[in-house]
This record gives C-alpha cells, sequence and structure tokens, in this order.
C-alpha cells in the first residue's frame, strides 16, 4: 500500500528524489505548508532577505556545481520579486528550479491577498513553467522541470503550487517515464556536417574558435582545449566562457567583444573562419553586425537550433551538445590528421602573438595613488594563486574581473552575462559557497551594485556561509559614468556618488561580516592577505578606487569591432 | 493596403500537446517578436493528446520563429506552407442589406459561389460560405455595394496536401 502524503510533503519528497541539497528560500503565507515538511527534511535551507536573492543564490550554486539550482518562496511579491533572477537565468542558460507558492485555486483570478498571475509573469522569462492542478502531478512535474532545466540549453524552469495542493493528500509514488513528445534536445552532431567542419577547419588559414558559455555549461572545456591544439586553433573565450580554456594556454586570446583585448577582438575580425560552440553572436561580442569577421565562413556548434543562424549565417550549422560534437570533431581529427598533421599556420598565430605583444591590456598604478580597480584584482590573483571562483557584478568592475584576472579552470568565473543584472554578486557567490564550501569565493563588486543586494550579507553571516566581497568604491556609477564622459559631453546625470556612499565598513559589521578598508596602494595587498585569513564569517573590504579610471580597450556600442579604441584618446 | 516589401503573409500550423496554457505561449512567441497575428484556429486533431493550431501571420521572415516556436516545449511539430502547398480553408458569416427589391438579385449572386442563406429578415440576409480564402473575399467584393452589415470569419485552417495528389493543379482552377 502506498504511502499517504500530502502535497507538501509530496513536494519535499520529490526534491529529495532529485538530490537537492540546499534550497535558498523565504517563507510566506501561500508556501506555508511546504516549509514545515521542510523543517524535518536533509535538505539545507538558507533563508534569504529578498526573494531576488534566493534566485541569483540558486543561480550563484548551479555555476559553481553544475547542478540545479532550486529555490523556494512564496506567492505574489515573492514570485515577482523572482522574475529578475529568472530572466537572469534564462540569458544565461543557467539551471533553475523556482518553486512558488500560489493562493487557493478558489482564490486565483479573484484579486486575492499575495495573489499574483506567476505562471503568465513568469511564462517569457523560463525555459517553461507549470501551475499544478491536481495533487497527485506533484512527483512527476518536479521530475520534468529538473529535466528541462539541466538537458539541452539548460534554463531556468519555475513551479508554481496552490496552497490547498500543499493541503491535499496524495499516495505517493515515484515519478513516471518523463514523456515530452516535443522536447528532445540533440546530443550528437550530423556526421556528414562534422566531417564537413573539420575539411573547412584544415584548409582555413586564420581560423579562431570562438568558445562561449555553452562549453561550460556542457562541461566541455577539457575537450574544447585538446581540440584546440589538435587543430592549431587560437581560441577566444567570451565573458561566459571565460576559463573555457586557461588563459596561461598558448592558444588562449582571452576575451572578445566590446571590451575584450585587442588581439581577441582583432583575431575575429581579420579571421577567414570563425568555430563557434556553445556561442550566440552576442552584440557584446559581434559590435556592429554587418561589419563583423567580414572576411570569415562560420561553423556554428549549438544545442540550440535557434541560435545558428539568428545573427550570423552559418556556412555549417551543426545541432548538438557541445561535448559531444567536440568528442566527434576530436575523433574525426585524428583519424583525419593520421596522415598529416594540422596546418602549422605559423605566419597567423606570428602574427596574432605580434599583436599581444604590442597591444597588451594597460593600467598604471601610481604608488601615491588613488588605487586602481586592476591593482586590486591583479593583487588578489597574485595572493591567492588565482586558486579561487571569481563572482562579479555589473559593470566596470565585472569587465576588470575578466580582463586581468587568468582563468585556468570552468566554473571559476561567474557573472550575470546577458541580462547584465547590477547586485548579482553577493547573492552569487553566497550560492556557490554554498555549493562548492571548500573553495575560496570571492566577489569583485562595485559600490552601485552592492547597494542592491547587500542585505543578503546577513544571510551569508548567519548561515556562516564565509564568501569574501571586494567592493571596488569608486563613488560613481562608473560605467555609467564612462559613457557619460565619452558619449554625453561630461554632463554626470545622477551618476554621482561621492559623498552619498555608505560606511562600508560599518554596514559589513552591523551585517555580522568583518569590514576592511584600504585607502592607499600599499594597503591593498595586506588588506587582501587579512581578508584571506578571516574565515569563520563573511569579509567585506572596501578599496577607496580611482573614481576616474574607465575601461579600455572599448568599442562603441553599435560601432564596428574594426574601431576598437585602446585608450580615451583613440575616441577622441 | 500597402506592406512594406519584405513584409509577407504566412501560414504556419503548430501541432502542440494538448495542455492548458499552451496557446498562451504560442501566441506570446509571436508578440515578442513583433509579428501581428492576422488570424488563428485551434483545434482537436485525430491523436486526442495534440492540437493543430493554424496561424495567419505577417512578417519579413518564418524561420526564426519557427525554431523559436520549435523550442517551446510543447510544440511537437510546426510547418510553414508555401501557397498551394496546403489545403486552406476559412468560414465566414456574413449578413447582407437585402431588401424585397433587390433580394432576388443577391440570391442569384449568392448561388454563384454556394453561399448559403442561413437567416432571412425583414431586410437582411445572413449568408454562411466556407472555402478557400479568396473565394470568400471575392464574395465579400460582390456583395460590399449592398451593404454588409456584419461580418464573422473563423481562422484560417490549412492542413498539408498529400504529396502525391493532384489537387494542387485544382487550386488554381478554382481560385481563376
Amino acid at each position: 500500500m502506498s504511502e499517504t502524503l500530502t502535497g507538501a510533503q509530496a513536494l519535499i519528497r520529490a526534491l529529495e528524489h532529485e538530490g537537492v541539497d540546499v534550497i535558498f528560500g523565504m517563507p510566506g503565507g501561500a508556501i506555508l505548508p511546504a516549509y514545515d515538511p521542510l523543517y524535518d527534511s536533509p535538505i539545507r535551507h538558507v533563508l534569504v532577505r529578498h526573494e531576488q536573492g534566493a534566485g541569483h543564490m540558486a543561480s550563484g550554486y548551479a555555476h559553481a556545481t553544475g547542478r540545479v539550482g532550486v529555490c523556494l518562496v512564496t506567492s505574489g511579491p515573492a514570485a515577482t520579486n523572482l522574475i529578475t533572477p529568472l530572466q537572469d537565468a534564462y540569458m544565461d542558460s543557467i539551471p533553475v528550479v523556482a518553486v512558488t507558492g500560489q493562493v487557493a485555486q478558489t482564490s486565483i483570478g479573484m484579486d486575492a491577498f499575495q495573489e499574483a498571475h506567476t505562471w503568465g509573469i513568469s511564462m517569457p522569462v523560463t525555459k517553461h513553467n507549470y501551475l499544478i492542478t491536481n495533487v497527485d502531478e506533484i512527483p512527476d512535474v518536479i521530475r520534468e522541470a529538473f529535466h528541462l532545466a539541466a538537458t539541452g540549453r539548460p534554463g531556468p524552469v519555475l513551479v508554481d503550487v496552490p496552497k490547498d495542493i500543499l493541503n491535499d493528500t496524495m499516495a505517493w509514488h515515484r515519478p513516471g517515464e518523463i514523456n515530452l513528445p516535443g522536447y528532445k534536445p540533440s546530443v550528437k552532431g550530423h556526421p556528414r556536417q562534422v566531417q564537413a567542419a573539420i575539411d573547412m577547419i584544415h584548409a582555413a588559414e586564420r581560423p579562431v574558435l570562438y568558445a562561449g558559455g555553452g562549453i561550460i555549461r556542457a562541461n566541455a572545456a577539457e575537450r574544447l582545449r585538446r581540440f584546440a591544439e589538435l587543430s592549431n586553433l587560437p581560441t577566444v573565450t567570451t565573458l561566459m566562457a571565460r576559463g573555457a580554456i586557461p588563459d596561461s594556454h598558448e592558444l588562449a586570446l582571452g576575451m572578445p567583444g566590446m571590451h575584450g583585448n585587442y588581439t581577441a577582438i582583432t583575431a575575429m575580425q581579420k579571421a577567414d573562419l570563425l568555430v563557434a560552440i556553445g556561442a550566440r553572436f552576442d552584440d557584446r561580442v559581434t559590435g556592429k553586425v554587418e561589419a563583423f569577421a567580414p572576411d570569415a565562413k562560420v561553423i556554428h556548434v549549438d544545442v540550440d537550433p535557434a541560435e545558428i543562424g539568428k545573427v550570423r549565417n552559418a556556412e555549417i550549422p551543426i545541432v548538438g551538445d557541445a561535448d559531444a560534437v567536440l568528442e566527434q570533431l576530436i575523433f574525426g581529427m585524428e583519424h583525419f590528421l593520421g596522415s598529416k598533421p594540422a596546418p602549422a599556420r605559423t605566419a597567423w598565430l606570428e602574427t596574432l602573438a605580434q599583436w599581444q605583444q604590442e597591444h597588451p591590456l594597460t593600467y598604471e598604478q601610481d604608488p601615491e595613488g588613488p588605487i586602481q580597480q586592476q591593482y586590486v584584482i591583479q593583487e588578489m590573483h597574485r595572493i591567492t594563486g588565482g586558486d579561487a571562483i571569481v563572482v562579479a557584478g555589473v559593470g566596470q568592475h565585472q569587465m576588470w574581473a575578466s580582463q586581468y584576472w587568468g582563468f585556468e579552470k570552468p566554473r571559476t568565473w561567474i557573472n550575470s552575462g546577458g541580462l547584465g543584472t547590477m547586485g548579482y554578486a553577493i547573492p552569487a557567490a553566497i550560492g556557490a559557497k554554498a555549493g562548492v564550501p571548500d573553495e575560496l569565493v570571492i566577489a569583485f563588486d562595485g559600490d552601485g551594485c552592492f547597494q542592491m543586494t547587500m542585505q543578503e550579507l546577513v544571510t551569508a553571516s548567519v548561515e556562516k556561509i564565509p564568501v569574501k566581497i571586494m567592493v571596488l568604491n569608486n563613488s560613481w556609477l562608473g560605467m555609467v559614468k564612462q559613457w557619460q564622459k565619452l558619449f554625453y559631453n561630461e554632463r554626470y546625470s545622477a551618476t554621482d556618488l561621492t559623498n552619498h556612499t555608505p560606511d562600508f565598513v560599518g554596514l559589513a559589521e552591523a551585517m555580522g561580516c568583518a569590514g576592511l578598508r584600504a585607502e592607499r596602494p600599499e594597503e591593498v595587498g595586506p588588506a587582501i592577505e587579512k581578508a584571506l585569513a578571516i574565515n569563520d564569517r563573511p569579509v567585506v573590504v572596501e578599496f577607496k578606487c580611482d573614481p576616474d579610471a574607465m575601461v579600455f580597450p572599448m568599442v562603441p556600442a553599435g560601432g564596428s569591432n574594426d574601431d576598437v579604441a585602446l585608450s580615451v584618446e583613440d575616441l577622441a | 493596403m500597402s506592406r512594406p516589401n519584405n513584409i509577407t503573409q504566412h501560414v504556419i500550423t503548430v501541432l502542440v500537446e494538448d495542455k492548458p496554457g499552451v496557446l498562451a505561449r504560442v501566441s506570446s512567441m509571436f508578440a515578442r517578436r513583433g509579428f501581428n497575428i492576422h488570424s488563428l484556429a485551434v483545434g482537436p486533431t485525430a491523436d486526442a493528446t495534440l492540437s493543430r493550431m493554424t496561424v495567419v501571420a505577417d512578417g519579413p521572415e518564418m524561420e526564426q520563429i519557427i525554431k523559436q516556436l520549435y523550442k517551446l516545449v510543447n510544440t511537437v511539430k510546426v510547418t510553414e506552407h508555401a501557397p498551394g502547398e496546403a489545403v486552406e480553408r476559412e468560414i465566414m458569416l456574413v449578413r447582407i442589406n437585402a431588401d424585397s427589391k433587390r433580394r432576388g438579385e443577391i440570391l442569384d449572386a449568392a448561388g454563384i459561389f454556394d453561399a448559403r442563406a442561413v437567416d432571412v429578415g425583414k431586410n437582411t440576409i445572413t449568408f454562411e460560405l466556407s472555402g478557400e480564402p479568396d473565394r470568400l473575399s471575392d464574395f465579400l467584393e460582390l456583395m460590399r455595394p449592398y451593404g454588409i452589415v456584419d461580418l464573422v470569419k473563423s481562422g484560417r485552417i490549412a492542413l498539408a496536401r498529400d504529396p502525391k495528389s493532384k489537387n494542387g493543379q485544382q487550386r488554381e482552377l478554382r481560385s481563376a
């Protein structure tokens, strides 16, 4: 005889069956029944201070672990507070399952207290979503939600559960076979296309391997490196793909795009072939599309057919999982190259090396100060040996972190790429650290971003999740200021936070964290050492940074990547 | 009405799982891409678990939206029908001003189109007509001078022709 459970019990059991070890959430009226069985569950619950934090924590957890991140909140305002992190996860293909409480079915559509049309609101920001209308559906819907979140092109899935369903009873059963006739993601690429790709790569003189976030999502970094080596392919890693190939690798060119380095940008512009894998020709990478990589043929590998040909026509489209297709490519290369080695492409590689030498990333740290943001990032890298998971918010600090941190491994760089969600860093770092507690998790944050989600530091200290938050405080909304300086005649409308920033050290301490401050260049190293030595609580270090520092290189929005500016003089 | 050169009318059938909300998912996809839905018809299919939607939409090209429709988890198959590739039908009810003097004339004209008078009042006649969209338009043009009082049209329904059928020819004959 099967066991009789309430819907709430069935929900928690279904989550346990999915192997969930931590849930980020906050209780409230409609979801209250689910919090009762959760009280006895081995699943760890991390109580957030705002539901947006729960969503980004689930995302940070998923980034760091590769497993599905889970958040649990109530109806109405709690569900609407999840919309930003859901859209964020959707844009960056992060596997997240969100469970939201809903008012009882008899109240749906009646403007009940804390009612929102969560299913409708969340539809365009999720890969798929559910409103459960029968308690018996719970095991199957949760199974499907995790399957959809984690497979194919990963993404967020929301499950809305009315309160009466949570209170109803059911005969517990394990979920049945997944039956989704409209959902069959391709895994392997078409063999003929793979062979054609190998031929085209072999024939190319100036190829560039364009690695996107799909490499990280598909756990394909190892095969990416092997493939790049086998076929002598210089490799750019997009903002979402940092760490897909070690930055120290001789074929690694670093980040392309609006704030990429000269060599990565120009290599794509001059290429005769782009081999895009798990990348989506985002506008931040291509700049003006008509002027992007004008001489290049394109091989485009993506698990999502809707990405292929969306922005740039592909001569050879290959639909499939990045790792599976790389395996096919490597196999083909090894056999194809049995008699003849991959072209050495000496001239191309020498040109690239020369560009790297002529146009490195540069900044100058005046020993008298002010502290340069890039210097903080480099000092942290030097002191930790780069052995950390790095998280960023959105803005100048994010670009500098991506540029100046040498990434050697996948899943060591967590940021909001597609949506550009300010405030992402603190909750995402907490989620990551909850997922991989033995790793050092460092967030670089801006003073603007910090003030958007700082309340989650209370969560971190109460839950003993000792993240390190490095606030690069320039007392400006720095990236916006940069645009105002360059494109709006230095009219600094609503960006100057000078004399309006709070006391970050005081805030940190008030929230149960250690608070440190560095005001001069020589204080940077010691402050970092001190922060790294504190492991019983979260640490916030405020670095008083240069208010005028700007991110370069820069391709102005809508401009051609041929016109990359290496300094402010280039834009004059 | 003139349209920009690259905007054309497309007929798409979307085979979907018969699940709550699936119509909202499909129509929202068109809205997001800025495509105007001209008509939409939804109904059951031979398979009880599936529904078929026929969407007539205006837009420059459909390849991307078809791929995005496929991304919807409940979408099983999407087909765009080039002109002549599918049997396309609409049904219409139209009420025409028909005083006693002109009634005979109107009924004669309706007879040519096989339109059926389904409601006759003192001053109006309501016709039912089904067929190819062009045929319905032609009938409306014929009736317009008498005065169209009210009009309702179903969304278009379409079913791909059997590739071996000879009816491709027939369509051209009837539209001519």
